[in-house]
């Protein structure tokens, strides 16, 4: 494998392999943004991967008061999932169990699909007939009774089947710490690209896995080939001065918002160059025949 | 380019303007459009009788000078335009889906009955039955918006399924009769019993009127859902969006049938 090395940092001539997924954007508004993201982070909780949480979700952005739908401070969240029907399940469980629960919360469709996918017109049937239905020209919502005054509940929100999961980045560095700030250099970048979402903790994942394990029904296991540990008794993908793996997952709602994520993400490793950061940035595919998503690392270069 | 009828002299009887709307005038020429009957009576109007026309594209239609004589301007219209500087009389905007009648003048009863899509705006007053359903009707105003800048009469929005009606002036009787659903906006306040017998839907009215002992006092409250509409409404009414924006004391009714509807007064 040729290697690139921009400001010391080396670059594998590789490429990350991803995957179409179905996707939606909602906005949830609270009277103030402290509560707008806790509604957001609680419904986006348990949700870093499909293999086991049905749906890839996260916060993409901060919305101004002044650009939601009723005028209070919002979120704009992502939700990804491999099936349309799943989405749907895991969209109105999260928005039921955590954003109808939150205080003060509304939430708002926020992509614009002939595609459709019920948030309103399921959460509806907890108003046990006292729920009412708003329309205004094309938008509908629905307005339901709860204990702090009323849940407004948008009825439908977009959904898009050209959503775009497992966009990667695997950063090698020195030492836990050095990789750590590599890491975290990346996700602040990354953070303000909007359609894209990094669903893992903070947006990093520590536990990077390969399809399949020598135990039968275990889908995943781990990615020993990055495994410091395991340098000299496996088939390692590590150099000897590589002491710790990071690896950052990004979904988008587009193959651009991916792109674009993985390339400020890049630049924020190479900038902070190796010493403090990362000595060498890899990515993740299965070959290229599985996926039909290829980002090249080369061709993401700043 | 537009196509332009100009109102030659006051009818002699009442006209009826159904067949001038874009999707059954399109394609035709001056002469055809001209011959078009419009009589109400044994005695024949045609288009040419009563207008001279400027030929244009029949997707914008505009009508110089009015008549509280010419009856279902813009009825049925699905999409395009249609202008009226002056007045109409019955059933403006009768059945429309969708596309924009604006009236620059007075409009008679029955306004916008049966819209169920669209923008019907009324630059002056509306008579009575503003959206309510003609004879035989089960429902007024289905979908769509109402905007009329100056005051309506009796009845507005009688029987309203769904839609909005925004009356920037007053209302008289009994607005909001027997609504289904759907919103009801009055900011210059109304006369007697708002909300009579409705079912479901929202009226939100600019100031405190009498109601039926059969309104229930739900308390104050600032509500997400006023603050979206406020918001959706102020391209088309200040008024409504500034009133919307206030918090409101919700009555619930009427109770007297089946009660969940309700009635909104600035607190």
């Amino acid at each position: 494998m040729r290697e690139i090395i921009k400001n010391g940092v080396r670059i594998d001539d590789t490429f990350a392999e991803a995957f179409p997924m179905r996707g939606t954007a909602i906005i949830i508004t609270a009277p103030n943004l402290k509560w707008a993201r806790q509604a957001a982070t609680t419904m986006t909780g348990f949700a870093t991967s499909v293999i086991g949480c049905g749906v890839e979700a996260g916060i993409d952005s901060e919305v101004a008061a002044d650009k939601t739908p009723d005028g209070r401070p919002g979120v704009r969240v992502l939700l990804l999932s491999m099936s349309t029907d799943m989405l749907q399940t895991q969209l109105v469980n999260r928005a039921g169990q955590c954003v109808l629960t939150s205080p003060g919360s509304a939430v708002f469709g926020d992509l614009d699909s002939p595609d459709r996918l019920a948030i309103g017109d399921s959460l509806r049937y907890f108003g046990d007939g006292w729920q009412i239905s708003k329309k205004f020209l094309d938008r509908h919502f629905w307005r339901i009774p709860v204990m702090d005054g009323e849940f407004l509940c948008e009825a439908t929100t977009g959904l898009t089947k050209k959503a775009v999961g497992g966009g990667n980045l695997l950063i090698m560095g020195a030492s836990f710490a050095t990789t750590m700030n590599a890491a975290e250099a990346a996700i602040e970048a990354m953070n303000g690209v909007d359609g894209a979402i990094m669903p893992f903790p903070g947006g990093v994942v520590r536990s990077g896995s390969k399809v399949g394990s020598k135990y039968s029904g275990v889908p995943a296991s781990t990615n020993d080939a990055y495994c410091p540990t395991l340098r000299g008794v496996t088939k390692s993908a590590l150099d000897a001065d590589v002491g710790a793996v990071l690896e950052i997952v990004i979904d988008g709602l587009t193959e651009s918002a991916v792109a674009d994520a993985m390339r400020v993400g890049l630049a924020a490793i190479v900038k902070l160059g190796p010493k403090d950061g990362a000595l060498r940035v890899g990515a993740g595919n299965y070959g290229g025949k599985l996926g039909p998503f290829h980002f090249h690392l080369k061709d993401l270069l700043p | 380019m537009t196509l332009v009828f100009t109102l030659k002299q006051e009818p002699d009887q009442r006209l009826d303007l159904s067949p001038l709307v874009p999707h059954l005038l399109d394609g035709k020429s001056a002469a055809e459009i001209a011959a078009i009957e419009l009589q109400t009576t044994r005695e024949k109007r045609t288009v040419g009788d009563v207008f001279n026309i400027k030929a244009g594209e029949a997707g914008t239609i505009r009508f110089e000078g009015g008549s509280g004589r010419l009856d279902n301007l813009g009825a049925g219209l699905k999409s395009g335009e249609i202008s009226i500087e002056g007045a109409v009389g019955h059933a403006a905007g009768h059945d429309m889906s969708g596309g924009r009648l604006t009236i620059n003048g007075d409009a008679g009863p029955f306004a916008g009955t049966g819209l169920s899509g669209g923008r019907l705006e009324i630059k002056g007053n509306a008579g009575d039955f503003l959206g309510a359903p003609l004879d035989g009707d089960m429902e007024g105003v289905t979908g769509g918006l109402i905007i009329v800048r100056g005051s309506a009469g009796d009845r507005t929005g009688d029987r309203l399924r769904r839609g909005t009606i925004v009356v920037e002036g007053a209302a008289g009787d009994y607005p909001g009769s027997r609504i289904i659903a759907g919103t009801l906006i009055v900011l210059g306040g109304a006369g007697r019993l708002p909300g009579y017998l409705m079912r479901r839907g929202t009226i939100v009215l600019g100031s405190a009127a009498g109601l039926s002992p059969t309104f229930v006092d739900c308390g104050a409250h600032n509500l997400v859902f006023a603050s979206v509409f406020a918001r959706l409404l102020r391209p088309d009414s200040k008024g409504a969006a500034d009133l919307l924006e206030k918090r409101l004391r919700r009555f619930g009714g009427d109770t007297a049938v089946l009660g969940k509807g309700e009635l909104f007064f600035p607190a």
